[in-house]
């Protein structure tokens, strides 16, 4: 419907902006009545082929009028800009016991890090009715983190901490965007907040915490939990995960990395002219060193996923891409 | 050609020779080669856009690749800003008409005026060269970062902006002094048309806020080029400080870009309503409050950039004082048709499709100065529509109406009117088309300068890329007509409108020095209607 912001409102905030939101649109729709009301009744009214005439009253103006509209201009702007600040600071304010969870942006994808030191990309696993404190710092160039579902949004600046606050209320997933422009891959660099019970969150970090002490390493865990899938599927479901989206389409077309469909087996010209057949190694060695052996006309761009990813799911996105065709 | 009195020949064949053009001192013909130069960059920046929205038109690649889209962007936007909503208004217009308006011979400086064109060709070719260069895909906005980053021309184009800067300031020096020095005799402040008013307030923000545009790119050239560290935090530089610098410019800049079309919105409506203009005072004072509140408001583009909570509470508050004289002058215009007798000419369409257009343009505006809202809408097509709605709902109707306004005084023929009539309707129907759609787009959240879009954003973006032919077709007509009738079109008298001002006073076209003898003036520039 027009005059409301027609998403989820996942948010405890969300509610809020909402209903601001609606109240401007109101006070819009009086005012644009009124102006161009009275724009239409003039031009009908006092056409010059209906009064047929160029004699025209002698009108100069009316102080009064001017006064008085400035006056309750200024009264509704206020109302306005005061209701704004009011919802603003709340959305501001971090409440004592938040969640903190840091976020570090760079072209083009979104890394998240838990006080445990629990790391993951792209995706943000918050729990529902519980507020979470972002800390956020970008290691390139500017970006901001948007989810349209929470109404939130602010700019993470390199060199510096910027920081936001919500509490969702609202189980399921959200996406989150990059608003501020930074470059080639700008429109890839989506990620998604998964609000889940405490209940679960909690557990989610527990038996995390737990294989940590015991030395079983997140890969290995993530087997386990992966292994109904087959390697294509969770390939597929890696290459997702980490982002790998923003920059290489699964079809043939060129973005900022190469599009992978018939890729492997190719023969590839690298910047220093040497060729090379695109297979298992290559692609292993793309994925820890993306920038020592790269293939004419990119720029080296890939970050490394050296530590990210356990062998078993290289070997999972190399199945994957062999899938591609 | 008529002309009266032994003027001499009219301005456009009193001397001949391509020379006569390049080295001419004479306002109107610097105004007119400025008309013809923006003109063109115009129909570059509108191709660009065209472009632009057939790659939106559906999700996935359509036309170019990523890298292709941003500079396709950034130089739509550049080009739109820089080389054409800048200086079409008070460079072309405002300098063929200010002197005209005024009874006077020239603008103060002839020889500066033309100085200042020759200084915007040779910053527009910096520019345009950055394009063979390598472009940039950074936005018009140049942000750090990204801007000392990217492999783009940025130096040439920041450069070419500096130069052009030169131009913006010399022409607004040169209007202040006309306008204090050359009004003809009889003619007080309160006795210049509204235009002139409107002129005057744009010259007082283009000197004070040019140079620091001026400055702001020169460092980013230097940070660039010598490596100095003043926004890139590798080098201990603030990047939020490149924003405050840039839009410490680029808000007033707004103004210089508004204010000239709303001068020319006063006029066209008194004449064409044959009324007096409703609160002559509240609208030239009001242009004067908006150049100085324009100084103070330019952290409304930071809202969400890392700036202090109390500095987003100011910035919001004084945002918020902005709509009291712009609802000001929507409202006089508006009461001026009151008791008129209205003649729907084209020029007169225009004038009625930017008050419609620019409402909404400056109510959309209240969604992004409260502070809740513009932290969900901020960065969104929310934002890409609201400024459309200004900058081309506004600027770009009140120009066209100027255009067509004055078109028989600068060329001395008549434009076909019912392919005017038309013309405005497409332009006015596909616009609505086009930028509608990107409103609801940004409230549900597209954020802007997106390549691809996911699914659920795909058929609004299909609508305003139709939206978009329709603009097109309008301006393709609009084009053909005006063109034709420099050629073939009837001849103009000296006043077709039946006007009150002075330009209308000489010949269509005016003599090389405007007027055969010199005017005085003893009544105002709006006395229409028989007094009761």
């Amino acid at each position: 419907m027009i005059g409301t912001i027609n998403l989820p409102q996942a948010s405890s905030m969300a509610g809020n902006v909402d209903a601001l939101y609606s109240f401007i649109f109101i006070i819009s729709l009086i005012s644009f009545a009124l102006i161009v009301g009275a724009l239409v009744y003039f031009s009908y009214k006092y056409s010059r082929k209906k009064c047929n005439s160029e004699t025209t009253a002698y009108i100069h103006g009316n102080t009064a009028l001017e006064v008085g509209m400035s006056a309750v201009l200024f009264v509704i702007v206020m109302v306005i800009f005061a209701w704004g600040w009011i919802d603003y600071k709340k959305i501001r304010l971090v409440p004592a016991n938040a969640l903190e969870v840091n976020v570090i942006g760079q072209q083009w994808l979104w890394n998240l890090e838990y006080k445990n030191g629990r790391k993951l990309t792209n995706e943000l696993v918050v729990p529902k009715d519980v507020p979470v404190k972002l800390v956020m710092g970008s290691k390139d160039v500017l970006h901001s983190f948007y989810v349209p579902a929470f109404r939130l949004k602010q700019d993470l600046v390199p060199g510096q901490f910027t920081y936001i606050s919500f509490t969702a209320i609202e189980l399921g997933e959200f996406p989150i965007f990059c608003a501020e422009f930074c470059g080639t891959a700008h429109y890839g660099m989506i990620g998604k907040v998964k609000v889940v019970e405490k209940a679960a969150y909690e557990k989610w970090q527990n038996v995390w915490e737990l294989e940590q002490r015991l030395g079983i390493n997140e890969a290995e865990a993530s087997e386990k939990t992966t292994t109904q899938l087959s390697p294509v599927e969770h390939g597929k479901e890696l290459f997702t995960k980490q982002g790998c989206t923003a920059c290489h389409s699964t079809g043939t077309n060129k973005l900022v990395g190469p599009g992978l469909a018939g890729l492997f087996g190719k023969e590839t010209t690298l910047t220093d002219g040497k060729k090379l057949t695109v297979d298992e190694n290559y692609i292993r060695r793309s994925l820890m060193e993306p920038n020592a052996e790269l293939v004419e006309g990119f720029a080296p761009l890939m970050p490394t996923f050296k530590g990210q990813l356990s062998d078993e799911e290289v070997n999972h996105l190399i199945a994957y891409l062999k899938s591609l065709q | 050609m008529s002309h009266s009195h032994g003027a001499g020949e009219n301005y456009l064949i009193a001397k001949r020779g391509i020379m006569s053009w390049l080295i001419t001192v004479d306002h109107k013909r610097i105004g007119l080669m400025y008309l013809i130069t923006t003109a063109i960059f115009f129909l570059v920046g509108g191709l660009l856009a065209l472009s632009v929205r057939l790659e939106l038109m559906l999700p996935g690649q359509t036309i170019m690749e990523p890298d292709t889209y941003n500079k396709a962007f950034t130089l739509h936007g550049a080009i739109m800003i820089f080389l054409f909503i800048i200086p079409a208004i008070p460079a072309a217009l405002g300098n063929f008409f200010l002197p005209l308006m005024l009874g006077a011979k020239d603008v103060a400086f002839p020889k500066l005026n033309l100085a200042s064109y020759y200084i915007f060709i040779f910053g527009a070719l910096l520019a345009i060269f950055a394009i063979f260069d390598g472009g940039v895909d950074t936005g018009w906005t140049f942000y750090t970062p990204y801007s000392i980053k990217t492999a783009g021309s940025v130096v040439l184009t920041a450069l070419g902006v500096f130069v052009m800067g030169f131009s913006s300031i010399l022409t607004g020096l040169n209007f202040i002094v006309t306008i204090h020095k050359l009004r003809a005799p009889g003619m007080g402040f309160f006795k210049m048309p509204l235009f002139v008013w409107a002129t005057y307030s744009t010259a007082i923000i283009q000197v004070l806020a040019t140079p620091v545009i001026g400055i702001t790119v020169l460092l980013l050239a230097m940070e660039r080029i010598l490596g100095i560290g003043f926004f890139d935090p590798t080098l201990g530089g603030d990047p939020v400080l490149f924003e405050h610098f840039f839009w410490f410019y680029s808000h007033p800049a707004v103004y210089i870009m508004i204010l000239p079309a709303m001068g020319i919105i006063s006029e066209v409506i008194t004449v064409f309503s044959r009324k007096h203009i409703f609160g002559y005072k509240a609208i030239a004072f009001s242009s004067l409050a908006i150049a100085a509140i324009s100084f103070l408001v330019w952290g409304h583009h930071m809202f969400v950039s890392g700036q202090s909570d109390l500095a987003n509470f100011l910035f919001s508050l004084l945002t918020m004082l902005v709509a009291i004289p712009t609802a000001i002058k929507v409202v006089n215009w508006t009461a001026t048709l009151y008791k008129g007798s209205i003649d729907f000419k084209t020029p007169m369409l225009y004038a009625l499709a930017f008050i419609f257009l620019f409402t909404i343009g400056g109510l959309t505006g209240l969604f992004l100065a409260a502070l809740s809202v513009d932290v969900h809408l901020h960065d969104t097509y929310f934002v890409v529509a609201h400024f459309h709605y200004v900058m081309m709902g506004g600027t770009v109707m009140g120009f066209l109406a100027g255009v067509h306004y004055w078109w028989p005084k600068i060329t001395g023929k008549m434009y076909h009117e019912k392919s005017g009539q038309i013309a405005c309707s497409l332009i006015f129907l596909g616009f609505n088309i086009t930028f509608i759609s990107q409103f609801i787009l940004g409230s549900r959240g597209m954020p802007r300068r997106y390549y691809d879009y996911s699914a659920e954003y795909a058929p609004l973006n299909m609508v305003s890329t139709f939206g978009s032919w329709l603009i097109g077709m309008g301006f393709l007509l609009a084009t053909i007509y005006l063109i034709h009738s420099w050629f073939r079109g009837k001849a103009a008298s000296a006043n077709p409108w039946n006007a009150k001002t002075l330009e209308w006073m000489t010949s269509s076209p005016p003599p090389e020095h405007n007027f055969a003898e010199t005017p005085h003036v003893t009544e105002g520039p709006y006395e229409y209607g028989v007094k009761a």
